[in-house]
């Protein structure tokens, strides 16, 4: 039964960021591309996206995050899964950049694909095939010996 | 390869109050199961899944979703707008480069831009910063010098 309330509420979780990424129009590759043309037909929404969602998150996480270890525990969890990795490296920035010129061409990021996926538009399908492929060939290089290096998942 | 501009109204308040829900999703789903709303880590692990208990949440976090348009038709009469500017071959392309690029760089804009930078890493102000300079300077070249 407690698993079955869990999965409720994680789908209820999956819902209210699944509507807010529709509403906030990160899942429409037009306005996302428009953002960032902003020597051509500059739409500026996406700084009300960020700027709701990181300073929600903010304040949100200064109530909910642990102060101390054993502070207290999630709700369906003994304890926090909180990104260890503190390295800022080529990894990281290539990486990222990398992202962003896919983000750039594409104009979906995962956060936007996965919701837009609802829409039946045939576009998110192509877009989120290829990232599937691009996160699998990125695990398979990863794990070739040059690549074998200590490293943490952020998100 | 293909482009078209579209212009999109300026929305504000339609896009602050997604950008809250966003925030609200990424509190709950800390307090409920103390995990980073990163919608890359999530399909990672929904697609490679250390367990069956694993698999589960994640699968239902990301059946929330993708129901989230049908909900949305539901309420309100008409599915959220989805418009694509791009040709087939920039979607591939760019889909293959966002899978490369999170994995390596352990995250994308939810989990970098929004929990990262909410929890004050350090990591995830350089990622995001390097992210939306790489994203800026593609949109650029596409638009104003190759297409230009």
């Amino acid at each position: 039964m407690s698993g079955l309330i869990r999965l409720i509420t994680l789908y209820a979780i999956g819902l209210l960021f699944g509507i807010g990424i529709m509403l906030s129009g990160m899942a429409n590759p037009a306005k996302v591309l428009n953002f960032f043309d902003v020597a051509g037909t500059w739409d500026p929404s996406l700084i009300f996206v960020m700027g709701g969602a990181l300073i929600t998150t903010l304040i949100g996480y200064r109530f909910v995050l642990p102060r101390s270890e054993s502070a207290a525990t999630p709700f369906f969890d003994t304890r926090f899964h909180l990104p260890t990795n503190r390295s800022i490296d080529a990894k990281l920035v290539g990486g990222s950049a990398v992202f962003g010129v896919g983000w750039g061409l594409a104009g979906f990021c995962p956060g936007g694909a996965l919701p837009a996926l609802g829409t039946g538009v045939p576009a998110v399908y192509i877009f989120t095939a290829a990232l599937i492929a691009g996160l699998l060939v990125a695990r398979f290089l990863a794990h070739r010996p040059f690549m074998r290096q200590p490293s943490g998942r952020a998100a | 390869m293909g482009t078209m501009t579209i212009i999109t109204p300026f929305t504000p308040w339609a896009s602050l109050a997604g950008g809250i829900l966003i925030g609200l999703a990424s509190v709950l789903l800390m307090r409920s199961l103390g995990r980073i709303m990163g919608a890359t880590g999530i399909l990672s692990g929904f697609l490679m899944p250390s367990s069956r208990e694993d698999w589960a949440w994640r699968a239902a976090l990301l059946a929330g979703m993708a129901t989230a348009p049908v909900v949305m038709m539901i309420a309100t009469g008409s599915m959220p707008a989805v418009q694509v500017p791009v040709s087939t071959a920039m979607l591939l392309v760019g889909g293959f480069l966002v899978g490369l690029g999170v994995f390596f760089g352990g995250g994308c804009t939810s989990g970098h831009g929004v929990c990262g930078m909410a929890r004050l890493s350090p990591r995830s102000f350089v990622a995001t910063l390097t992210f939306m300079i790489a994203t800026g300077v593609t949109v650029f070249v596409v638009r104003h010098v190759v297409g230009g």
